[in-house]
């Protein structure tokens, strides 16, 4: 290159700087494709990571979206139901209902006799079945006597097989379930007596040591009532917050220590707000353990300093004019505020607001250390009921035993994704639609 | 305030007299450089509207005008003029105590309307700039409809109580600013939508509609095309019937044109204040003169 440096007798000057640019030329075009191909391989990279995150997740979790159910003919004897003739309500729920369910899958496979063999066959099925049943006869007692076509909820190892998540080519040994019952679920298959349908049950039911029983509907709603005590407490008190630093303050010392303090807290680890939730709501003020208020306070203090921060940019985004304007009209501070600043710096209130709110619903850290990790099979209606919430839920079941689990927390993995991309992709809106429109 | 404080830096900044012309000033020998700061010419009128003794204002440590005397005469527009820095504009906020806003601004002296004190304890801020009106450099209409943009400092003052009164006041005050029949049919779109021209004179209707009798314009024409400038200039023109207009200015053009008074601004100090006329034709001070010739600004 030394040479190229020199001009010779025979250019021209502007041969000379043709030349010497053509040579920097070149290597300033590649130094930018050199660039341009690392970022679209960073974003390659990423994406392929969201692909390969999306695809394992719905390909593990899609199943729990369906549930197998085993129809039967079930007939309602009355001498299991009501033996001493009452039928008013109280006394038809005290019916052997067990007895019913077993007596209609013995009349369907009629040859299993021997006590070990009957059991598995019992074992089809959920042991919700009684219960279903109890609640359609309390419901209407005129059933008695009669025989009907009911859907049953198959057990969690059928429902497996049923997927194909079970295969009969495994050595018998190594699996949960025997030829003979592989004999009993290709029979009902075959008669399409045994189907899969939309499993309506994760929706509307709490929390259950059996997985077919098992629904998020306690979770969810644990997060609802959660996340309903996070957006009234830190939504008011952050943006308060943050007009009253931004708009009124005086820039001092101490304003300064404050938002050195609020920036410190955006960055402290999830878990220490969950120790001090647990140290001041629960053994301090004594609030219950477990519950929804607890969990919306601790993810008040975690989610404040998020809320603020952006509430603060959104404010600061304003453009001053718009403040002289309304001083100039004779406004006062508030009214200058309330007016103009706070409608304009809405939707990047907002947006912070739904990010923040996001972040809470997706953390589980805090919310172990004030109890609401506990099983509770009830779903919570009221804010101080002991509640669980769905990343809570979803560690929970990864970290049970049966085999089954594993679909549905994959299940409620999904969910919680579906939740917070709406609450991003409403994010999203509100700052395209709205932000900027001086 | 927080924000404005920012400002404050900027604006603290634009109006701190630079240390080398302070030097300069401060030189009686220089030749030219003598700076008598004791104001000539009328600083008085028959029954002002507004009037201001030895107003100075500091921003911090830093005196940005020096024992400004001027009043400000009924249904005439004084233009404001002097190169960037001499404290025009800061005089100009002092008259509806914008530089309240800024926290490092400290204003000494009196200031009357209608012979009371405007910086006096009983006296509202508020009040003040709902008679004392202003208009910006930058057209900053609110990002509302162009009604909403009117109306709302009617609104907030309670003047008019009905809605139709607002509706009236409204359609004045455009009509007042030449705007109607060009936004009549749009009232509802947002004032943002409008021309740079269109947009100052909403600010201008906007401010007339509380009715001021003062109306401050800090060069309201700076960020306007010179067909938008004429249109304004000729509002100016008009709207002296009713109000006293206060116009700081760049464009010494314009001074000549719009205003019956004029005062000069160098490095915090009122030169010399006098009819337009007398000031452009026959100035008495050497910076006056050497100014309008434009030697130097």
């Amino acid at each position: 290159m030394n040479n190229t440096n020199n001009a010779t007798p025979f250019e021209t000057r502007g041969q000379r700087t043709q030349r010497l640019v053509a040579a920097s030329l070149k290597r300033r075009y590649r130094a930018e494709l050199r660039f341009r191909t690392y970022g679209i391989v960073a974003v390659t990279l990423g994406l392929l990571f969201v692909v390969v995150l999306f695809s394992t997740i719905i390909s593990k979790g899609i199943g729990a979206f369906k549930q197998a159910y085993v129809t039967l003919d079930v007939t309602y004897s009355a001498a299991d139901i009501a033996p001493d003739g009452k039928l008013a309500p109280a006394d038809l729920a005290q019916g052997d209902y067990e007895a019913v369910v077993k007596a209609a899958l013995r009349n369907r496979f009629s040859d299993v006799t021997e006590r070990d063999e009957k059991r598995k066959l019992y074992g089809l099925l959920s042991n919700s079945a009684d219960t279903i049943l109890r609640d359609r006869v309390v419901k209407n007692p005129q059933l008695i006597g009669t025989t009907e076509r009911v859907a049953l909820l198959a057990s969690d190892r059928v429902d497996l097989v049923v997927k194909g998540r079970i295969s009969q080519n495994t050595p018998e040994a190594d699996r949960t379930v025997s030829d003979l019952e592989f004999g009993w679920i290709q029979a009902l298959l075959a008669e399409h007596r045994l189907k899969e349908q939309f499993n309506t049950g994760l929706f509307t039911h709490g929390d259950s040591r059996e997985p077919e029983q098992a629904g998020i509907l306690g979770a969810l709603v644990g997060s609802m009532l959660t996340l309903l005590v996070t957006v009234c407490l830190s939504l008011p008190i952050g943006v308060a917050a943050a007009v009253y630093l931004e708009e009124f303050a005086v820039r001092n010392r101490y304003t300064d220590f404050i938002e050195v303090n609020i920036n410190n807290l955006a960055a402290v680890p999830s878990i220490v707000f969950g120790l001090l939730g647990l140290a001041v709501f629960i053994q301090f003020f004594g609030l219950p353990r477990s519950a929804p208020i607890v969990g919306g306070l601790v993810l008040t203090l975690m989610t404040l300093p998020t809320i603020i921060i952006a509430s603060r940019a959104a404010l600061k985004a304003v453009p001053p004019a718009i403040r002289q304007a309304a001083f100039g009209m004779g406004a006062s501070p508030v009214q200058m505020v309330t007016h103009h600043v706070l409608p304009l710096a809405m939707p990047g209130i907002l947006t912070g607001a739904i990010i923040g709110m996001a972040r809470a619903l997706g953390e589980s850290a805090p919310l172990l250390m004030i109890g609401m990790v506990a099983f509770i099979a009830d779903v919570p209606r009221a804010l101080s009921d002991s509640a669980t919430v769905l990343p809570v839920q979803i560690y929970l079941w990864s970290s049970s035993s049966e085999q089954a689990f594993v679909e549905r927390t994959s299940g409620a993995i999904i969910v919680l994704l579906i939740f917070l991309l709406l609450m991003n992709a409403l994010a999203m809106i509100l700052r395209n639609r709205f932000e900027r429109r001086w | 305030m927080a924000s404005d404080t920012r400002d404050v830096v900027v604006d603290a900044a634009k109006f701190a007299v630079p240390r080398a012309t302070v030097s300069a000033a401060g030189d009686q020998s220089a030749p030219g450089a003598a700076i008598d700061t004791q104001t000539i010419g009328q600083v008085t009128v028959q029954d002002p509207v507004m009037t201001a003794r030895q107003v100075s204002v500091h921003y911090g440590a830093k005196k940005a005008i020096a024992d400004v005397n001027i009043d400000i005469g009924r249904n005439s527009v004084i233009a404001f003029i002097g190169p960037s820095g001499c404290g025009k504009s800061t005089f100009l906020r002092c008259l509806n105590r914008m530089n309240d806003t800024i926290a490092a601004a400290r204003v000494s002296g009196t200031i009357t309307l209608d012979g009371k004190d405007i910086y006096d304890r009983s006296e509202d801020v508020v009040q003040l700039r709902a008679r004392v009106g202003m208009v910006f450099q930058h057209p900053n209409p609110f990002p509302k409809s162009i009604f909403e943009n009117i109306a709302y400092g009617p609104r907030i003052h309670g003047l008019a109580p009905t809605r139709a009164d607002l509706d009236e006041i409204v359609q004045t005050s455009l009509r007042k600013a030449g705007l109607w029949d060009e936004v009549k049919d749009r009232l509802d779109q947002p004032g943002t939508g409008l021309s740079g021209g269109q947009q100052q004179r909403l600010c201008i209707a906007r401010a007339i509609a509380v009715d001021p009798e003062v109306i401050l314009m800090d060069e309201p024409c700076s960020a306007l095309d010179p067909v938008a400038t004429a249109r304004v200039e000729d509002l100016i023109d008009e709207l002296r019937q009713n109000y006293a207009i206060v116009i700081v200015t760049h464009n010494m053009q314009q001074a000549a044109r719009v205003s019956q008074r004029t005062a000069y601004f160098h490095l915090g100090n009122v030169i010399e204040v006098g009819s337009t006329n007398q000031m452009f034709t026959n100035p008495r001070h050497k910076l006056t003169e050497d100014y309008i010739t434009g030697r130097f600004g």
